[in-house]
């Protein structure tokens, strides 16, 4: 069996109504337990009081944000390359999800900031990478909506995403390139080093994380699902104006 | 319970405040649209004598 077979359009409706109620079975289980452990359960930190407990969803909402965006990426590069509309729809679909995550990680991190940085903004590199990327988002999703052909929507706003993209790796990785901003370098893959997240904040974090992957993915399932059948709906409509 | 949140407890709540209505917000979107859409379909399909929810899993 073939991985391309999952780009018919039927195929992947049969397969996604199969596997989306255990995801987002999957996705409501761990996002709970994750939050209420993260929310209840563990204890302040030394030095950043109860501002840590935003760990739980900024951590995790930042980083869906940059990878919903290198999904988008792949399925822009499958569309440009083999021309499956079901990766085209992908990759629209998941612009809301990727644009609200960016968000989420955005406003939470000025909730935090403020009280441990003494501000709700600065112009550092990562902060600013990750602003550029929500503002291609928005770009992203207005292209989609201002160009009447869908082909040529899906070509133009895969080009898009691949510049995009530059912003999304600069959020992740501005910390290397510019040690010079507030943001600190990512801590969650530093356990075994010699300044770890603590196993109390860093085991609910990594339930948090999954949680939010599963809803990313039911979401972005949902929202093709969508895009499949709204494809088919204006396909029927101009055959019945052309009859 | 609700532990002590202390001197943040602002920051903490409207975090998590703002998080739950925006996922509660797209979710209700994607839902909205889903079932509008799925609707509009299934009417045009019935119209044209089409089988019903070819795409349909």
């Amino acid at each position: 069996m073939s991985l391309w077979e999952y780009a018919n359009p039927k195929k992947f409706m049969q397969v996604s109504a199969r596997v989306l109620p255990v995801v987002i079975g999957l996705a409501g289980v761990s996002l709970t337990v994750g939050l209420i452990w993260g929310f209840f359960l563990t204890p302040d930190d030394f030095r950043q009081g109860s501002t840590v407990k935003i760990i739980f969803i900024h951590v995790p909402t930042a980083m869906m944000a940059i990878n919903a965006w290198v999904m988008m990426l792949v399925a822009s590069l499958i569309w440009l390359v083999r021309r499956h509309h079901v990766s085209a729809l992908a990759a629209r679909a998941a612009a809301p999800v990727g644009l609200t995550f960016t968000a989420i990680a955005l406003v939470t991190g000025a909730f935090w900031g403020q009280p441990m940085w003494g501000t709700w903004w600065a112009w550092d590199p990562r902060l600013t990478a990750f602003l550029i990327l929500a503002l291609f988002y928005l770009g992203y999703m207005a292209l989609w909506q201002a160009v009447d052909d869908p082909d040529t929507a899906a070509d133009l706003t895969a080009v898009l995403c691949m510049v995009g993209s530059v912003f999304a790796v600069l959020s992740r990785y501005a910390v290397k390139f510019w040690n010079q901003g507030l943001h600190q370098d990512s801590t969650i893959l530093k356990v075994g080093e010699a300044d770890p997240i603590a196993p109390a904040y860093y085991v609910p974090l990594v339930v948090c994380i999954i949680g939010f992957v599963l809803l990313f993915v039911a979401l972005v399932l949902l929202r093709t699902r969508t895009e499949i059948r709204a494809r088919r709906l204006s396909a029927l409509l101009a055959r019945e104006r052309l009859a | 319970m609700m532990p002590d949140l202390g001197k943040y407890a602002v920051a903490v709540l409207s975090s998590y405040g703002v998080t739950l209505a925006l996922l509660a917000a797209l979710v209700a979107l994607t839902l909205w649209q889903g079932r509008r859409v799925k609707r509009q379909l299934e009417e045009v399909e019935s119209r044209q004598g089409q089988s019903q929810g070819k795409h349909d899993g």
